[in-house]
C-alpha cells in the first residue's frame, strides 16, 4: 500500500517546468512560467490573490491540463492528464479547497481511491493508520468515524494534509495548508514539511503568511499576475520580497508601513 | 507515587485519545446514539420500518385479508421484479444521477424473454444471458452520452425511455403478446415454486449469526489493533431481535405457500450488492463520486468509469427484473413495463432510504422500499380501487418519500452530518 519509495538523492532535480501557461477562455491565469523543485528542498510559492498560485498546482496535480509549456519529472517529459496520473507518479497535493467527500467519514477520506485491499477493504488496518498518522499531525479530532461534514474547517485541512503523505510521495504541494490551523497544529504542520524534506522529498508550500515561508522555505518564487517575478531566499528583507510581490516599490503595504511610521513620529 | 499511577494506567487506545467524546457503550449507548442519529436527520431504515407498520394496520382494518399468509406470499412474489429493478436505481441514484428508462428497459427484456426463449426456441439461460447483456450495452451507451457529452441522465434515460419502448413494441410485432408455457422452468420459478420450509428456517437464522461472529470477529481484530472495541452485547441484541422477527415471518409465511423462491433470489441480489456497495473499493468510490464528483476525481478516482459501472448495474438489474416480472405474468406483452413500473422502482428506493441527491444509500432500501410499495399496490387492490385512484395514491407516496429525503437533508445540514 505505502510502497516506500527509494527517496531521490539530496539535491537531485525532481521536478523542472518550463514555459508553462494556462489560458481559461479570455483570461491567462499562468503564462510562460519556469519552476525547479529539488528532493530535499521546500519551495515557496508566494504571490497576491489571483496570482496563479492555485492554478499552477492544480496543473501539477493533473487537475487542469497546461495550454502551452513542458513538465519534466526526475529529467523525463510527462503528460499530468489526470489526477490519478499525477498521484500515481507520487505528486500529492493539498488543495487549498481541500477536495474532500463531507458524506464520507476521516478514515474513508484519507484512504479514497487506495484502499487496502480493494475487494474486501481492511477497515481496522485503515483506521489505524489513520489514527498514526493523524498522531503525526498532532491533529485533535475526537473521532475518525464522523462524516467529514462534522469537523472543523482546521480539522478539515489536517485531514487533507494526512492524506497527502499517506502515498509517501515524492513531491508534496501545500495550497495555504496553514491558512485555518491553530498555533500547536501550524507549528506541526511546519515541523512536518522539515521532516518530509529531511526524508529527501520535495515540498512545494503556498502561504500568504510570510512568517511561516521564511521559517521553512529554502526558495521563495513571486508569481505575480501569472508570470515569475523572481526568486528569493529566505534572507531576503520583508519589503524587498513585498514588492516583488505588489510589483513595485511604492506599494500599498510600504505606504502603511510609512504612514505608521509617521503616526509613531507625529507621537513623540 | 505518581510515577506509580502513571505506570499502571493502560496506554489510551488510539481513538480514545480526545476526552470530549462521548463514548457510547453497551445497549444504553447503541440506543442513545441511535436517537442522536435520528435527531440529527440521519433517519436510516425508520421512515421505512414505521410506514410499513402504519400500512399495516390500515389496511388489515379495512379489509383483514391484507395480512392473511397466502396474501403476502403473493406480495412477496409480485415484490421480486421491481424490487430487482430498484436495486439497480440505488446505484444510479448513489451517483446523483437518474435512469428514467428502466421500466422501458424492463419490458424490452420480457419482449426479447419472449421472443427468443418462446418464439425462436432459444435455450432459457441464454435468452437471459442475452437479455442481460443487452441491459449492460443500453447502460453503457447512458453512461458513454453522460460522460463525453455531459448529457443529463435526466434526458438522456428520458429518450430511452421512449426508444426502448420502440424497440419492445417492434420486436413483439403485430400480435403485441407471447404467451409462455406454464409448465415451463421460468413460469414455474415465478408463480408457484416456493423453498422448502427447512431451508427458509435455515436461512432465517444466518444473518443473526452472520451478524455476532461478524462482530465477535471485528472485535478481536480491532482490540489487537489497540483500538475501542463496542462489546457484544449490541451485536447480540440486533441478532436476537433480528433473527426472532425472521423466524415469525418465515413461520407466518409458512402457515400459506412459503417463501418464494423468486423473492429468495431477490433478496441474495441484494445482500450481493450491499456488500459490493459498503466492503469494496468499487463501494466507496460510488459514494465518493455521489458526495463529491470533483473530490473524487482529485483522489485519483477514474469518475467515468464509475458512473458508467452505475448505469451499466442499473440497466442490467432492469433486464433481469423485466425477466422476473415476464415469468410472474407468463406472457411478454406491450404493456409489460409500461404503467407505474418505472415510478414502482425509482419510489422504492427512494422510500427505502436512498437520497435522490446522491452520496447516501444503501442496498436495502430497494427492498424495503419495494415491500411498501407493493403493499400499498396490494392493499389498494384488494380494496377494489381502480388503477386511476392506485396511481393517484401511489404518486403521492412518493411525493412524502421525497418530501422527508429532502427535509432529512436539511436537517443533516444544520447538523453538519452532510
Ligand atoms: N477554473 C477557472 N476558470 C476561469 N478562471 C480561473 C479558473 N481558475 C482560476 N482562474 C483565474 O486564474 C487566476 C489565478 O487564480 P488562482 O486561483 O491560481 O490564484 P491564487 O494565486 O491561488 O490566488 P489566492 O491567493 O487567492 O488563492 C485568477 O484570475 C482566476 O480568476
Ligand atoms: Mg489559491
Amino acid at each position: 500500500m505505502t510502497q516506500e519509495n527509494a527517496g531521490p538523492e539530496k539535491g537531485e532535480l525532481i521536478l523542472r517546468l518550463r514555459g508553462v501557461g494556462k489560458q481559461f477562455g479570455a483570461v491567462t491565469a499562468l503564462e510562460d512560467i519556469e519552476l525547479d523543485v529539488h528532493a530535499g528542498e521546500v519551495v515557496a510559492l508566494v504571490g497576491d490573490n489571483g496570482a496563479g498560485k492555485s492554478t499552477l498546482v492544480k496543473v501539477l496535480a493533473g487537475v487542469h491540463q497546461p495550454t502551452s509549456g513542458t513538465i519534466e519529472y526526475f529529467g523525463k517529459q510527462v503528460l499530468l492528464d489526470t489526477p490519478a496520473a499525477a498521484l500515481e507518479m507520487g505528486i500529492a497535493t493539498v488543495f487549498q479547497d481541500l477536495a474532500l467527500c463531507e458524506n464520507l467519514d476521516v478514515v474513508a477520506n484519507l484512504f479514497l481511491g487506495h484502499e487496502i485491499s480493494p475487494w474486501r477493504m481492511d477497515e481496522v488496518q485503515m483506521e489505524v493508520r489513520a489514527w498514526t498518522l493523524l498522531q503525526e499531525l498532532a491533529a485533535r479530532i475526537p473521532s475518525v468515524r464522523e462524516p467529514i461534514a462534522s469537523l472543523s474547517g482546521g480539522q478539515r485541512q489536517t485531514v487533507a494534509i494526512a492524506r497527502s503523505l499517506l502515498l509517501d510521495p515524492h513531491i508534496i504541494m501545500l495550497d495555504e495548508p496553514t491558512a485555518a490551523l491553530g498555533v500547536a497544529q501550524t507549528a506541526e504542520v511546519l515541523n512536518l514539511i522539515e521532516r518530509v524534506r529531511d526524508r529527501g522529498h520535495g515540498v512545494i508550500l503556498i502561504s500568504h503568511n510570510m512568517e511561516d515561508v521564511r521559517a521553512v522555505a529554502d526558495r521563495i518564487v513571486v508569481l505575480r499576475l501569472g508570470k515569475n517575478n523572481g526568486v528569493f531566499t529566505a534572507e531576503t528583507s520583508h519589503q524587498e520580497l513585498v514588492s516583488a510581490i505588489t510589483g513595485a516599490s511604492e506599494n500599498s503595504v510600504s505606504r502603511r508601513a510609512a504612514r505608521k511610521l509617521e503616526e509613531v513620529g507625529e507621537d513623540q | 507515587m505518581t510515577q506509580n499511577t502513571q505506570k499502571s494506567t493502560p496506554p489510551p487506545q488510539l481513538d480514545r485519545a480526545d476526552a470530549r467524546v462521548r463514548h457510547d457503550a453497551g445497549l444504553a449507548g447503541a440506543l442513545r446514539g441511535f436517537v442522536d442519529q435520528i435527531r440529527s436527520g440521519d433517519l436510516g431504515m425508520l421512515p421505512v420500518v414505521l410506514g410499513l407498520l402504519l400500512i399495516s394496520i390500515v389496511f388489515s382494518t379495512l379489509n383483514p385479508i391484507f395480512l392473511a399468509p397466502n396474501n403476502l406470499v403473493n406480495l412477496l412474489f409480485d415484490a421480486a421484479a421491481v424490487g430487482l429493478i430498484a436495486l439497480g436505481v440505488v446505484c444510479v441514484l448513489l451517483l446523483g444521477e437518474i435512469d428514467l428508462s428502466i421500466g422501458s428497459m424492463s419490458g424490452l427484456a420480457s419482449a426479447m424473454t419472449g421472443v427468443l426463449w418462446v418464439n425462436s426456441g432459444v435455450p432459457l439461460p441464454i435468452t437471459i444471458i442475452a437479455v442481460m447483456l443487452t441491459g449492460a450495452l443500453v447502460g453503457l451507451l447512458f453512461g458513454f452520452l453522460r460522460n463525453k457529452f455531459e448529457m443529463p441522465s435526466f434526458v438522456a434515460t428520458l429518450a430511452g425511455l421512449l426508444a426502448l419502448l420502440g424497440l419492445q413494441l417492434y420486436i413483439l410485432g403485430p400480435t403485441g403478446s407471447i404467451n409462455m408455457p406454464f409448465s415451463s422452468p421460468l413460469v414455474r420459478f415465478g408463480q408457484i415454486l416456493i423453498m422448502p420450509a427447512w431451508v427458509s428456517y435455515f436461512v432465517a437464522i444466518i444473518p443473526g449469526a452472520l451478524i455476532v461472529y461478524g462482530s465477535m470477529r471485528t472485535n478481536q481484530r480491532r482490540s489487537a489493533a489497540n483500538l475501542s472495541s463496542g462489546g457484544m452485547s449490541v451485536a447480540v441484541a440486533k441478532a436476537a431481535i433480528l433473527t426472532v422477527a425472521l423466524i415469525f415471518a418465515v413461520f407466518y409465511l409458512e402457515q400459506g405457500r412459503g417463501v418464494p423462491w423468486m423473492f429468495g433470489v431477490f433478496v441474495l441480489f441484494v445482500v450481493f450488492l450491499n456488500y459490493a456497495l459498503t466492503r469494496t473499493k468499487w463501494g466507496r468510490s460510488m459514494f465518493a463520486v455521489g458526495g463529491n464528483a470533483e473530490a473524487a476525481r482529485r483522489s485519483g478516482i477514474n469518475v467515468q468509469r464509475i458512473r458508467l459501472s452505475a448505469f451499466v448495474v442499473c440497466s442490467t438489474f432492469a433486464a433481469l427484473g423485466g425477466v422476473f416480472a415476464a415469468a410472474r405474468l407468463a406472457s411478454a406483452s406491450q404493456q409489460a413495463g409500461t404503467g407505474d413500473v418505472n415510478l414502482n422502482a425509482i419510489a422504492a428506493a427512494v422510500i427505502g432510504g436512498t437520497s435522490l441527491f446522491g452520496g447516501r444509500g444503501s442496498a436495502w432500501s430497494a427492498l424495503l422500499g419495494v415491500l411498501v410499495i407493493m403493499a400499498i399496490s396490494n392493499g389498494l387492490t384488494l380494496l377494489n380501487l381502480s388503477s386511476s385512484l392506485r396511481y393517484m395514491i401511489t404518486g403521492a407516496v412518493l411525493a412524502i418519500a421525497v418530501i422527508v429525503d429532502s427535509l432529512a437533508r436539511r436537517s443533516r445540514a444544520s447538523h453538519g452530518r452532510a
